[in-house]
């Protein structure tokens, strides 16, 4: 099952570059990375599963004592959980400077903004 | 643009390496030497029934600081650029009222999800859940109350006033730890208590709440400054 | 018992793949590319379920799907309403 969880993960990942690279509007710029950032987390904690055994949780299905045999890594989910929410701060960030560019010149295409080209 | 030819040789490129590292892997059937230590000792070190959540909030506690800085600079960023773009105050645009159901599941509900979300943080060292999914939820609640009613004036000041203060309350219990235990955010302040209870495992609820408030403020924050800006 | 989790990653996966083409490829309107990421949010969180990781999972379906979703629509709310005034 882990394969499946690791080929979706990348597969999520191909189609948010994708994404990002081949629209013009911006907030669909926006939406492929949102969708690439979930592709990335689904790897980690793809990467830290193990078969046969259960969640880093201590109750009534995994007694204290035999922790280490019956329980999987629970680093990843640590990490995973960090960057859910660091994701969700750049999307906003993300969203706020879109509004801002739009009021600048009322259009969202991102070839119109000629700035910084040479 | 990018030309089209070069984005697919990127992604054939990419595509590439990651079906090596896809045709390559092989799943781990031990625990690694960093997930054994914290699977044998995190009962005996923290008290806390959650491994994941003892890891987030005492082991790697600096890590949850940086996140948590991470989320406050964008808050302020966001309300930063978003300055220039709000009600001037007096302002009153016309909108539809909100439909009855609305209204009335409104005030029905917003009591209910905000005590969901307490209850998630508070008992974040036991169950699944913590201070990050508690704070979601209680941004949820003030969502419901933007939707149901949109020209309702939320007071900035006290959103801020809880997101400063609990994150000085964080900190200030991180340097309590430096004095009365081992180290920044160690959650040997409060007694251990017996494992499943809910006054155990030290200072971590008590973190957890506060982390939970802060990140609740921030995303309310967020939330109130996209909702306030004025159609140009 | 653990067919039934593998072929519910499968559909899992088949889903999510499925939208996630939509919100890259949809040419017809925004919305549907904006609920089309909240629903690869909305069976990630139920993948990461099946991954043994309950944390991760309750995390995604709050921030990831609800939380992005709404921020998108207020943003594309203002938007629309410029571009219909102006």
């Amino acid at each position: 099952m882990e394969y499946i969880a690791l080929a979706t993960g990348f597969i999520l990942i191909l189609i948010g570059l994708f994404g990002a690279l081949t629209n013009r509007n911006i907030l669909r710029m926006i939406v492929s990375f949102t969708v690439a950032d979930t592709g990335v987390n689904l790897v980690i904690i793809a990467v830290g599963y193990m078969r046969g055994r259960a969640a880093p949780i201590i109750d009534a299905a995994v007694a204290a004592a035999d922790t280490v045999a019956r329980v999987i890594d629970p680093v990843p989910q640590a990490l995973v959980l960090t960057a859910i929410v660091i994701g969700v701060g750049v999307t906003a960030l993300m969203l706020a400077y879109a509004y801002k560019l739009y009021e600048k010149k009322h259009t969202l295409d991102i070839s119109k903004f000629t700035e910084l080209k040479w | 643009m990018v030309s089209r030819f070069f984005v697919f040789l990127l992604i054939a490129g990419v595509g590439a390496i990651f079906a090596a590292l896809l045709a390559g892997y092989v799943p781990d059937h031990e625990l690694n030497l960093t997930a054994r230590y914290y699977a044998e000792n995190t009962v005996r070190d923290t008290g806390a029934a959650n491994i994941v959540a003892a890891i987030v909030v005492t082991y790697r506690g600096l890590d949850t600081l940086g996140e948590v800085t991470v989320l406050f600079l964008t808050a302020a960023i966001v309300g930063l650029v978003l300055a220039g773009s709000q009600h001037q105050g007096t302002h009153r645009r016309e909108v539809p009222v909100s439909g009855e159901l609305l209204v009335t599941g409104a005030r029905l509900l917003v009591p209910l999800i905000l005590l969901l979300g307490v209850y998630v943080f508070v008992n974040g060292h036991l169950t699944p859940g913590g201070g990050f999914q508690g704070g979601a939820i209680l941004a949820s609640a003030i969502l419901l109350l933007l939707l149901a009613d949109p020209v309702r004036e939320f007071s900035h000041r006290l959103i801020s006033a809880i997101e400063s203060t609990s994150g000085l309350i964080f900190v200030g219990i991180g340097g309590l730890g430096i004095l009365y235990a081992g180290g920044f955010l160690d959650n040997r302040i409060l007694p251990l208590g017996t494992l499943g209870e809910l006054f155990s495992a030290g200072a971590i609820p008590v973190i957890y709440s506060f982390i939970g408030l802060k990140v609740g403020a921030e995303f309310s924050s967020m939330l109130v400054d996209l909702s306030e800006t004025e159609e140009p | 018992m653990s067919h039934i989790f593998t072929y519910m990653s499968l559909l899992l996966g088949a889903a999510m793949i499925v939208a996630g083409l939509m919100s890259v490829w949809a040419k017809r309107s925004l919305p549907i590319v904006i609920l089309s990421s909240g629903l690869v949010s909305l069976l990630a969180s139920i993948q990461f379920l099946l991954l043994a990781a309950p944390d991760v999972a309750m995390t995604e379906a709050a921030i990831g799907s609800g939380l992005t979703t709404f921020l998108f629509f207020f943003v594309l709310n203002r938007v629309r309403r410029g571009t219909h005034h102006g």
